[in-house]
C-alpha cells in the first residue's frame, strides 16, 4: 500500500474508531491509562479506545507484529503518530514498557524474554516501572550498589531504589543491581526484570511539591530472583541501561512536544486581554510570550528534523540528549510563563473553578523535567563530550 | 517537506564552500584595509555569476536554475560561513520581486541580472530602522507618471547597482517602483559600516518615472513590500545561521587546543556546558531557518510567520555564538588579527538588515494575534 494510501486510511480509522472524549487535552492522573494487571478504565470511552489501538498494535506501532505489535514501517509509524498528533488523539496506552523497556528488550533481550514481556506490554496487561536510582546513586547511576548475590539459579537482591516512579502500582521493576563490586563500576552491573509481588519487596509514596505522590521508595529484603529475568550479560547491564535511557530521553522529548497543543499566546491573550492596537496589554509578558513560542515551534520542527535524518540513515546518538535537555527547560520556561500570564488563576492550588489546581501543580511538577532521565546539566556534559568532543580533566 | 537535503543540494553545498574559500575572511580583511572602493571581489562576484547563483530560486524561463529558495539558503550559509561579500542578497530579492510582481518588460531585469550579474539594489528603508509599510518617500503623479522625492537609508549594493528597487507612498497607497541608477535626481552616497561593507543613502529628488516603472501596479506595494520583507529575512536567517556555526566550530577548536591550569580550557565544565548548550540552540535555529525557506518554496500559509521566527532565531543564536566566541577566545578574541571578530561585526549588522530582533519578534506576534 502507498504511503497516502496508508495515510488516509489511518486518518478514517482515527476519526471512526477514537472518542470524542479522546481528543481532548488530558486534564487529571485519571485521564491517562496506564494498564496493569488490576487496570480500570475511567470510562466506557477511555476502554474503547484503548482495545481498539491494542487489537491492532498500535499501542506500539512500530513493533513486530510476533511481539504484538503494529509492524508498521517507520514512515507508516510516524504518519500514524501526525495524524494522531492533529486530531489531538490522546495516547491510549501510557507505559514505561513502550517507552523504556521495550526497545531495551528488543535489541538486548532474549527470544524467550520477548515472547512473554512485549505481547503483555502491548496489550496493556504488565505495569512496569523503572528501578535505577539510589539514595546514594542519582547522576553518577553506575555507582549504585543494590545488590544481586548469586545462590544457585537464582539472585538474593538486597538494596534500595528511590524515586521509583509508580512503583507501588507497578506490576514489575526492571531494576539496576550489582553484581560485582571488584572491577570498576560501570562493569559488574546487571539489569534484571523482577516482579513486584515477589516475597520481600515493599514500597513507601513520596509526596512531591506539586502535592502528588507518584513515585516511591522501593526496598529489596532478600528477593529471590531467578537467573533467566537478566537481561543481556550478567555484569553487562550497564549497555542495557544506557541504551534504555536514550530512549527515555526522546520521550521526555516527544512527551513535551504533544504538550505544545494550546499556544501559550491563547492564555495570555485570554488572561489579559488584547488592545485596541490589537496587541496584548503587557508588552512585556508579549515579547517573552513570542520567544518562547518560536522556541517551542523551532523545537518540534527540530523533532521532526532529526527524525527525517534518522530515517535517512543518520545516527541521532547523543542528540536525544540535547533534545532531553531542551525540552525540559522549554516546559519548564513555558510553566512559569503560565503563572506570570494568568496570574491568581494560575495559582490557585484547588477548587472545581481551576481544575484542582491543575496549572500550579503542573508548573511544581514541570521542575523535575529537568532532574529525571538525567539532569540537565548531566545532558550538558554529555553534548559536550560526545558531540562536540570536548576533553576530560 | 524536506528537511534532508538531496545529493544535488549537497553538491550544490559544497561546490559553494568550494567558490567562496578563494575569498576568505582574509579577503574582507584586505579589502577593508585597502579601503577597497566596492567592498567585495570583483572576480568573485563574477565566478558567482558564472556559475548562476543569483539565479538559484529563479526560473528558467528567466534564465534561473529553479532549484528553489531552500537550495539558495544552502548558498547563503556558506556565504555566511565565509563573511564573503557580494550583491548576491541583493539581486536574488529583487529578482524574486521582479519575477513575481513585475510587468514583462520588468522581468527582463531579472534575464539580465541571470546572465550578466546586473545589479538590483533594493532602496525600501528609511532612517535607521526597518519599517517597510511606513514609507515617506513620496510618489506624485504627474502627465503619464509619477514624481519621486525622499530618502532612503541603509540600502546594501546601491553604490554597484544599475537599478534600484524604490518604496514610496501616493494617494493610491504604497507602490515599488524600478529606476535606473542613472537617472536625473538620484544620488548615492555610500557608507561604511563595521562589518567592513558599503551601505548607502539614496537621495531622490524629483526623479520622474513612467507608469509602467510600478511595479506590477499601485496598489501592490504593501504586498510587495511584505514578500520582501519574507524572502529577505529567510536569506539572512541561512547567512546568520552559516557564520554561527562557523564561529561555534572556530570556537570549540579553540576550547580544545588552548591550555591553560596545565590542561585544554575545554576541559572546565564552565565553558562545557555553555556550548553544549549553544549546540543545542544552534540545531533549533537550523530548523527554523530551513522551514522558512522550505515555506517559501511550498507557499505555505505560514511564510510571514515562518520567516520572522526564523529570523529572530537566527539574530538571537548568532549573537550569542558571537559573544561566547570571545569569550572564550580571551584577550586574543579582541584582536584585530585573529579572525573571530569579524564574524561579531557582520553579525550584528546583518542582525539589522531588513529588521532586527524586535521587529521580527513583533511582526510574530501581530500575525499571531497578539
Ligand atoms: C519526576 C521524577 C521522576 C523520576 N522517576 C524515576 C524512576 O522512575 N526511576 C528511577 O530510577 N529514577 C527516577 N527519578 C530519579 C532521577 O533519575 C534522579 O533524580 C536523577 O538522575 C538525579 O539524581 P539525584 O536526584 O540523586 O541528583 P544528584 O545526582 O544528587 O544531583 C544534584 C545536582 O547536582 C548536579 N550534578 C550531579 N553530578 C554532576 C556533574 N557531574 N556535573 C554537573 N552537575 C552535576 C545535578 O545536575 C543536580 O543539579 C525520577 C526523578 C524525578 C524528578
Amino acid at each position: 500500500m502507498s504511503l497516502e494510501n496508508f495515510r488516509s486510511e489511518v486518518v478514517e480509522f482515527l476519526q471512526n474508531n477514537c472518542p470524542e472524549s479522546m481528543r481532548q487535552p488530558v486534564r487529571e492522573e485519571s485521564d491517562t491509562f496506564w494498564g496493569g494487571r488490576n487496570a480500570t478504565f475511567k470510562n466506557a470511552d477511555q476502554e474503547k479506545w484503548f482495545h481498539v489501538m491494542a487489537e491492532r498494535g498500535w499501542t506500539t506501532p512500530g513493533w513486530p507484529k510476533e511481539y504484538g505489535g503494529g509492524g508498521l514501517s517507520k514512515d507508516e509509524a510516524s504518519i500514524l503518530h501526525q495524524e494522531m498528533r492533529r486530531l489531538n488523539c490522546r495516547p491510549p496506552l501510557f507505559s514505561f514498557g513502550i517507552w523504556m523497556l521495550g526497545p531495551a528488550l528488543l535489541r538486548f533481550g532474549s527470544e524467550e524474554q520477548r515472547l512473554k514481556y512485549l505481547p503483555d506490554i502491548v496489550n496493556g496487561r504488565t505495569w512496569w516501572c523503572q528501578g535505577y536510582s539510589e539514595p546514594g546513586s542519582g547522576s553518577d547511576l553506575a555507582s549504585l550498589q543494590t545488590s544481586a548475590v548469586s545462590d544457585g539459579d537464582h539472585y538474593i537482591v538486597n538494596g534500595q531504589k528511590v524515586w521509583t516512579s509508580y512503583a507501588d502500582k507497578a506490576d514489575m521493576i526492571f531494576a539496576l543491581v550489582r553484581t560485582d563490586n571488584t572491577q570498576k563500576k560501570q562493569i559488574g552491573i546487571t539489569f534484571l526484570l523482577i516482579d513486584m509481588e515477589w516475597e520481600g519487596i515493599s514500597t513507601r509514596p513520596i509526596k512531591l511539591i506539586s502535592g502528588k505522590s507518584p513515585f516511591c521508595e522501593t526496598f529489596f529484603d532478600n528477593v529471590r530472583v531467578p537467573k533467566t529475568n537478566v537481561v543481556g550479560e550478567e555484569h553487562g547491564g550497564w549497555s542495557v541501561a544506557k541504551y534504555l535511557l536514550t530512549h527515555e530521553r526522546s520521550n521526555i522529548s516527544t512527551a513535551v512536544d504533544s504538550d505544545v497543543m494550546t499556544p501559550l499566546s491563547f492564555y495570555a491573550k485570554k488572561s489579559l486581554g488584547i488592545g485596541n492596537d490589537g496587541i496584548l496589554k503587557d508588552p512585556a509578558i508579549r515579547a517573552k510570550v513570542a520567544e518562547w513560542e518560536i522556541d517551542g515551534a523551532a523545537f518540534k520542527f527540530t523533532l521532526d528534523r532529526i527524525n527525517q535524518e534518522m530515517k535517512a540513515g543518520h545516527s541521532a546518538g547523543a542528540k536525544s540528549s540535547f533534545m532531553k535537555y531542551y525540552a525540559s527547560e522549554l516546559n519548564k520556561r513555558k510553566y512559569e510563563l503560565r503563572l506570570e500570564c494568568q496570574g491568581k488563576r494560575a495559582l490557585a492550588w484547588e477548587g472545581e473553578d481551576y481544575d484542582e489546581g491543575k496549572i500550579a501543580r503542573q508548573f511544581c511538577r514541570s521542575k523535575g523535567n529537568s532532574i529525571e532521565g538525567g539532569t540537565s546539566e548531566i545532558q550538558l556534559n554529555i553534548v559536550a563530550k560526545h558531540i562536540l568532543g570536548l576533553p576530560g580533566k | 517537506m524536506a528537511y534532508v537535503i538531496t545529493e544535488e543540494q549537497q553538491l550544490l553545498q559544497e561546490s559553494a564552500a568550494d567558490v567562496l574559500k578563494k575569498a576568505p575572511v582574509a579577503t574582507v580583511r584586505q579589502l577593508r584595509d585597502s579601503r577597497d572602493d566596492k567592498g567585495f571581489s570583483h572576480p568573485l562576484w563574477d565566478d558567482i555569476v558564472q556559475m548562476g547563483w543569483p539565479g538559484i530560486a529563479a526560473s528558467e524561463e528567466l534564465g534561473g536554475l529553479d532549484f528553489g529558495f531552500r537550495s539558495l539558503g544552502l548558498v547563503m550559509e556558506e556565504k555566511g560561513r565565509s563573511l564573503s561579500a557580494s550583491p548576491l542578497l541583493s539581486v536574488c530579492l529583487s529578482s524574486r520581486i521582479l519575477q513575481k510582481f513585475g510587468t514583462d518588460q520588468q522581468k527582463e531585469i531579472v534575464q539580465k541580472i541571470n546572465a550578466e550579474g546586473t545589479v538590483v539594489a533594493c532602496a525600501v528603508q528609511e532612517g535607521d530602522f526597518y519599517q517597510p509599510l511606513d514609507v515617506r518617500c513620496a510618489a506624485i503623479p504627474e502627465k503619464e507618471g509619477y514624481v519621486i522625492s525622499g530618502q532612503k537609508d541603509f540600502v546594501a549594493d546601491a553604490h554597484v547597482a544599475d537599478y534600484l528597487l524604490v518604496s514610496a507612498h501616493s494617494d493610491e497607497g504604497l507602490m515599488t517602483v524600478i529606476l535606473n541608477k542613472e537617472q536625473a535626481g538620484v544620488s548615492v552616497e555610500k557608507e561604511f559600516m563595521m562589518d567592513s561593507r558599503y551601505y548607502s543613502k539614496v537621495a531622490l529628488d524629483n526623479v520622474r518615472i513612467e507608469k509602467d516603472d510600478v511595479v506590477g501596479s499601485v496598489g501592490k506595494g504593501k504586498e510587495v513590500l511584505n514578500d520582501l520583507t519574507n524572502v529577505g529575512n529567510a536569506l539572512l536567517s541561512a547567512e546568520l545561521l552559516g557564520l554561527a556555526m562557523e564561529t561555534f566550530e572556530r570556537t570549540n577548536e579553540y576550547l580544545k587546543e588552548r591550555r591553560q591550569f596545565d590542561r585544554p580550557i575545554g576541559s572546565f565544565q564552565a565553558l562545557q556546558h555553555r556550548a553544549a548548550d549553544l549546540f543545542g540552540e544552534l540545531e533549533i535555529a537550523k530548523s527554523i531557518s530551513i522551514k522558512a525557506l522550505d515555506a517559501l518554496d511550498e507557499q505555505d500559509f505560514m511564510t510571514p510567520a515562518l520567516c520572522s521566527m526564523a529570523k529572530a532565531k537566527c539574530v538571537q543564536v548568532a549573537q550569542r555564538a558571537t559573544n561566547e566566541a570571545i569569550q572564550m577566545f580571551g584577550g586574543i578574541g579582541m584582536t584585530d588579527d585573529e579572525e573571530i571578530g569579524f564574524f561579531l561585526k557582520r553579525a550584528r549588522v546583518a542582525a539589522q538588515q531588513f529588521g532586527g530582533y524586535s521587529y521580527h519578534l513583533d511582526r510574530f506576534a501581530r500575525m499571531s494575534g497578539y
